[in-house]
């Protein structure tokens, strides 16, 4: 085999476009993933991010543009020649090798003759060194997911590439997952590229995250930068939940602007506003808002003339809907922590938050892009 | 009550299931297969008629039948082997392109492969006397190449009988090879490229392994039949590929030698078994999954 252990660094895709007929599956994408990093390409099904793993493991070919590795052009390179292990969807471990074979496929590929410390070390990392003789379909989901994940790291690949890796495990197994690879990640110092749509799993995980919609990336960023700051209706929806308010810069304010929504005056940090006129979205997370009945004193941003219209009490927090004078509800996310006594349905109350939370959108954008996916339910990945 | 009645079954019935089956395999094999048993260690009656035997337990028919026909088996074996081979051979990337290549053509071309079972095998085999006849184009174009000699023929050799069988017993050997290939993760083999194997490799590692259960079943249905054809030979063939079937076939209803029939068709039944056990223990308790 030949030797790639030469080739490493940062992952660069420049410019790249992969067309299915008449279909643009990934659009002029280009993005840098710095070495050892740990990156996730967050969207829902169909938004091209399966895709453009494919492209880097060298399983599909773009249409136009070039991916490298360091220095090295890898664009047309065969997936066996790269540098490069993938964690499958659903594993495809090898059926008729046993788990220490599966594992130790690569390193025999390579030519590599004594492979038993390293499927051993790799079986320690994983905890599952007494299932080293067992056939695949004898584990659990979980355990398949971690065999499938010490054959990967075995190889001690320049990049490990995970397609949706925890998707078919249950919710608490997967949040277990989520922190072990995160672990596990830090203790190899691999490069990990992570494939998800699941909005909580590649924040838990990823150090960056670039968020793609129909083929392009929305926004790229740290998750914390993501959700506070959001550039997009759609990244403001699928990141989270937010409420998203039509107004109009009004006026400024020293390094804010006043907006006007529907007759209300707040105010906007100017650096947080991606807006291009005067037209905006103003956007607040539902956990920022603070109810208040009218008498009470509040500081910073404040709505008047809200009303309950639904509580749902879901333990360490409760969740109203409030309706407000222009027609809109808003989503408020109350802590239940405080010696507020909790309202009720058809209550009149105002809202407020400290101004520095709000966030603005362009005023011409969909306020609903990127909600009517609802990511816990997509099981398929855009194939 | 109503309940036991209408609802649960009662333990007799799979029993009561199982009677059919059971009645045609005793009356249309197992009385059979005894009857030849008994068959095969009687004697002429002195004096007696042609045809006309009687119980002697003579065991020695089987050793005076098989030292007698040892070519005759050796060439079934034979001939059964190349057509089980050519056939994997030719079968193996036919079933590999329907299963992963074929797209929306995968149901055509599997009606394509079962098409022949439309018309008789006999039809087909006689078929196969006019295209490697003098006649045929296979000859002419065989000999303008300077392939085979101005004199040779291709009828009436070991060759046709071999390639009678091939073609015979191809759906036998595609369609289970089929069924396997076509179960097999695509993703298995993109995990493989994925870890350094190259084409060549997965198929050797990954492919052919996980495609073996097909390869098993296959050659079983094609070497077992073709161990026993006479048809292929009795067709295409000559006295000089005479098969073990056709020695059963006249010494049956020519020679109305049933005692030496009876006892070349346990030998036959014996020998077919002890190999493909052989066979299954070997590919089983290795790769088979």
């Amino acid at each position: 085999m030949a030797d790639t252990s030469s080739i490493k660094g940062d992952l660069r895709l420049s410019n790249i476009t992969k067309t299915y007929g008449d279909f643009t599956a990934v659009n002029d994408l280009s993005l840098t993933i710095p070495e050892g990093s740990f990156f996730a390409l967050l969207g829902p099904s169909g938004c091209g991010k399966t895709t453009t793993l494919r492209m880097v493991a060298g399983l599909e070919e773009p249409t136009k543009g070039t991916i490298s590795l360091g220095n090295t052009d890898i664009t047309y390179t065969k997936p066996y020649q790269r540098p490069i292990n993938t964690v499958f969807q659903n594993y495809a471990l090898f059926p008729h090798l046993s788990i220490f074979e599966n594992i130790a496929f690569g390193l025999r590929r390579r030519g590599i003759k004594d492979v038993k410390p390293q499927v051993e070390k790799a079986l320690e990392l994983v905890e599952l060194s007494h299932l080293a003789g067992r056939k695949p379909t004898q584990l659990s989901g979980g355990q398949q997911q971690r065999i499938a994940l010490a054959r990967a790291i075995v190889n001690r690949p320049a990049l490990l590439l995970l397609d949706e890796p925890l998707g078919a495990l249950d919710l608490k197994l997967r949040r277990q997952m989520q922190i072990e690879l995160k672990w596990i990640q830090k203790e190899v110092g691999l490069t990990f590229v992570h494939v998800t749509h699941d909005q909580e799993e590649a924040m838990t995980m990823a150090d960056t995250i670039a968020v793609m919609n129909e083929g392009e990336i929305e926004q790229l960023g740290s998750p914390a930068d993501l959700y506070d700051n959001p550039k997009t209706a759609f990244v403001a929806n699928f990141l989270g939940q937010s409420n998203l308010i039509k107004g109009t810069i009004s006026g400024n304010d020293g390094d804010n602007h006043i907006v006007d929504l529907f007759g209300q005056k707040i105010s906007l940090a100017k650096n947080r506003s991606h807006a291009v006129d005067n037209s905006i979205l103003a956007g607040i997370r539902p956990e920022k808002f603070r109810i208040s009945r009218l008498e009470t004193a509040t500081s910073g941003n404040l709505l008047t003339g809200g009303k309950i219209e639904d509580v749902s009490y879901i333990g360490v927090s409760t969740q109203y809907q409030v309706l407000m004078p222009w027609g809109q509800e808003l989503m408020v996310f109350e802590q239940n922590d405080d010696a507020v006594a909790p309202f009720s349905v058809g209550e009149n109350v105002n809202i407020s938050w400290e101004s520095g939370f709000t966030f603005a959108l362009r005023g011409d954008e969909d306020a609903e892009a990127g909600m009517e996916v609802e990511p816990e339910e997509i099981i398929d990945e855009d194939e | 009550m109503k309940m036991s009645k209408s609802g649960i079954s009662s333990p007799r019935t799979p029993y009561l299931l199982l009677l059919p089956g059971i009645g045609f395999l005793f009356t249309f094999f197992i009385w059979p297969i005894a009857n030849l048993a008994q068959t095969s260690t009687q004697t002429p009656v002195a004096g007696g008629d042609t045809g006309s035997y009687e119980q002697t337990l003579r065991w020695r028919n089987y050793i005076d039948a098989f030292v007698e026909n040892k070519e005759q088996f050796g060439r079934s074996f034979l001939y059964a082997s190349l057509a089980t081979i050519l056939a994997l051979a030719i079968a193996y990337p036919l079933a590999y392109a329907i299963a992963f290549k074929a797209g929306k053509l995968k149901n055509v071309l599997l009606v394509l492969v079962v098409a022949p079972f439309f018309t008789s095998f006999l039809l087909r085999t006689i078929a196969w006397k006019q295209i490697l006849g003098e006649q045929g184009f296979v000859v002419p174009t065989l000999r303008s190449l300077h392939i085979i000699a101005p004199s040779t023929t291709l009828t009436s050799s070991a060759f046709a009988v071999v390639a009678g069988m091939t073609y015979n017993f191809l759906p036998f050997m595609t369609l289970p090879l089929y069924a396997s290939i076509d179960r097999i993760d695509p993703r298995t083999l993109e995990a493989s490229g994925d870890l350094y194997a190259n084409g060549f490799t997965t198929f050797r590692k990954v492919t052919f392994p996980l495609s073996l259960p097909g390869v098993v079943a296959g050659t079983l249905l094609t070497f077992i039949p073709a161990a026993g054809d006479y048809v292929n030979a009795a067709i295409l063939g000559s006295p000089e590929t005479k098969m073990i079937g056709n020695v059963i076939d006249s010494r049956f209803f020519k020679i109305v030698d049933y005692p030496t029939a009876a006892a070349l068709s346990f030998t036959l039944m014996a020998a077919i078994l002890v190999l493909v056990t052989v066979y299954i223990r070997k590919a089983g308790t290795e790769e088979l999954v």
